[in-house]
């Protein structure tokens, strides 16, 4: 309709259409502009989203790596069961659907302008931010661990190099060695992935070095699908993999890197691999513009993940406080699609619906051995609940075409959620 | 220049009209847009169903099943726990013609 009008008119238009009506209406003429950071599971399927809802948004998807490098079963890549290409993603598809690529990092947010900076020292107008930038691993939270000391004691929580490092490392330990994992307390990054962790390295070990152990020590006394992975372990791995709780002194409280030493409240345990799963916080991005609070995380309006901190934000995924929703790949993908369609709705100038979303996690504790855990979410007194009677894990006793079967099913969940996710 | 005003209310709500009607179209009822985590859209080989382009109402009835535990499953039956009918036929109204 507007390539119908001259240059003047069009002009004039905006200008006498800013004036006399709401600014909303001035921004649905197809000048609204959403920024996206983040092009992980909930940011690239938010920019995705909103470019297929409303193709007259402009949407720009600011993210500094050329390929997105998938953390679910990246634990699969450590136990050599996957290459790490196949954990890899492009933005080509999401450039094809018309989302502008920004190929560099957010570094401040003015969100009274509303206004980005990247990297190369542009600066993006919008109307809706949305930060999506997952996790940083707190460098500060354990004494002994920083970022040289990864290079000893890899995190691998982050897939990419530190994923390859970790698998390296179990390669080259000798038969009958000890592999120690670290877990911190909640919130972190997929709470049940440090027990799919010690079981995929079981696997690796009960094939190729079946007189090592690994040593879990958790600064939690349970976790997630506790009973499904303990039964797993005794089925596939008996005497291989030992928990030690936090109520059994599994608190680690600090490590030495040169020694591969984890220390607790009340014990030493040397590692001949040692994996910290360090603690963790939302994106500097997030800290940085002002959304992320005294706990590091980002709490959210559980109707339109808006920023409870800064005006015109919304903040997905696993930098934002979700109250029951796991940190996971599915919650931020569920969470990043329910989030395009509240902003369609509120620059249209409507009330966005109340969400309902689902997660899932599936655990793979041998590659023909899987189990999962799902919840329905709604928002009740500002936070995501679960839907009672809804979700809830695999049977205890299931058979082994049941664990075999959901194994599929996990893979068949990753093919789909990157494909929805990435093209 | 009084004519102004009104063509420009004209013209403004005219495309304000056209970005909310096409929202609509697209947007899902609460709940739907999850299940497209798990449900490709295209058939891709994977033993998870595709659901788009079958009978709303047969998919209604698979989750009505699922609910009440008629039909196993190993996720489904804790999922459709979570929406009532209501929701359900929304739901499988809109997985249905997803995309298009
Ligand atoms: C070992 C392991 C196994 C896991 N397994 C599963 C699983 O089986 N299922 C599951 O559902 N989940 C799993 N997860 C969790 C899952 O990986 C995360 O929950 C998910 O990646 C969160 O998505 P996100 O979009 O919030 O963040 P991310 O995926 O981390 O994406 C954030 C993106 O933001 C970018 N970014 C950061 N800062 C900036 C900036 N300033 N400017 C621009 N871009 C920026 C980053 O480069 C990154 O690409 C696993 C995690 C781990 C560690
Ligand atoms: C976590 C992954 C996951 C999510 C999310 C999911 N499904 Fe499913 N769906 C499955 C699996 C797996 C099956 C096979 C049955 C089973 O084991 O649960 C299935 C089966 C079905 C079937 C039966 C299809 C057939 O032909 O037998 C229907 C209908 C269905 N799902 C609808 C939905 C709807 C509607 C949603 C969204 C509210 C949804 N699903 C969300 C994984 C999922």
């Amino acid at each position: 309709m507007r390539k119908h009008l001259s240059a003047r008119r069009r002009t004039l238009l905006k200008l006498t259409a800013a004036a006399a009506l709401a600014p909303t209406v001035v921004r649905a003429q197809g000048a609204a502009k959403v920024v996206v950071v983040g092009g992980g599971f909930g940011g690239a399927v938010c920019a995705r989203t909103l470019k297929t809802m409303a193709p007259a948004i402009g949407v720009t998807l600011v993210e500094p790596n050329k390929t997105y490098t998938a953390c679910p079963f990246s634990n699969e890549v450590i136990a050599g069961l996957r290459e790490l290409k196949q954990q890899e993603f492009s933005y080509e598809a999401i450039a094809r659907n018309g989302v502008t690529v920004a190929a560099t990092t957010a570094t401040a947010v003015d969100s009274a302008a509303k206004i980005v900076t990247l990297g190369d020292g542009s600066k993006l107008s919008y109307d809706r931010l949305v930060i999506a930038p997952g996790i940083d691993l707190d460098w500060k939270a354990l004494p002994g661990y920083d970022e040289a000391a990864a290079e000893k004691m890899p995190h691998a929580w982050k897939a990419g190099p530190q994923t390859a490092l970790l698998r390296r490392q179990l390669e080259a330990m000798e038969d009958g060695g000890v592999v120690v994992i670290s877990v911190p307390a909640a919130p972190y990054r997929c709470p049940p992935a440090p027990y799919e962790r010690a079981s995929q390295i079981a696997w690796y070990l009960k094939a190729k070095k079946p007189r090592s152990k690994v040593l879990l020590l958790d600064a939690k006394d349970s976790f997630s699908q506790q009973r499904l992975f303990q039964a797993a372990w005794t089925k596939l791995y008996p005497g291989m993999i030992e928990w030690v709780p936090l109520s059994q002194g599994g608190n680690v409280t600090s490590v030495d890197p040169a020694t591969r030493t984890f220390n607790t409240d009340f014990d030493k345990h040397k590692a001949d691999v040692a994996n910290v799963v360090p603690p963790q916080k939302a994106a500097a991005i997030a800290q940085t513009a002002g959304v992320a609070d005294r706990t590091g995380w980002c709490p959210v309006s559980s109707i339109a993940f808006e920023s409870e901190l800064q005006p015109s934000i919304h903040v997905l995924g696993d930098a934002a406080l979700m109250g029951a929703m796991p940190k996971a790949a599915f919650s931020a993908n569920a969470q990043g699609k329910a989030c395009a369609a509240a902003i369609v709705d509120l620059l249209a100038g409507r009330t966005p619906a109340e969400p309902r979303l689902v997660s899932a996690c599936y655990n793979l504790a041998a590659p023909d051995y899987g189990f999962s855990i799902v919840g329905v979410y709604r928002p009740e007194k500002g936070q995501f609940l679960e839907v009672p009677g809804a979700g809830g894990t695999s049977p205890i006793d299931g058979d082994s075409a049941l664990r075999a079967q959901e194994a599929r099913y996990a893979e068949a969940g990753f093919r789909v959620l990157t494909a929805e996710t990435f093209g | 220049m009084r004519h102004w005003p009104r063509a420009v209310l004209a013209a403004a709500l005219a495309s304000f009209l056209a970005l909310a009607s096409a929202a609509d179209a697209a947007q899902p009822p609460p709940g739907a847009s999850s299940c497209s985590g798990c449900h490709g859209t295209v058939p891709n080989g994977t033993p998870i169903p595709v659901l788009r382009g079958r009978p709303a109402h047969d998919i209604a009835g698979l989750m009505r099943e699922f609910r009440s535990g008629a039909r196993p499953a190993t996720v489904m039956g804790s999922i459709a726990k979570g929406f009532n009918d209501r929701d359900i036929d929304a739901i499988s109204q809109w997985v249905v013609g997803q995309g298009q």
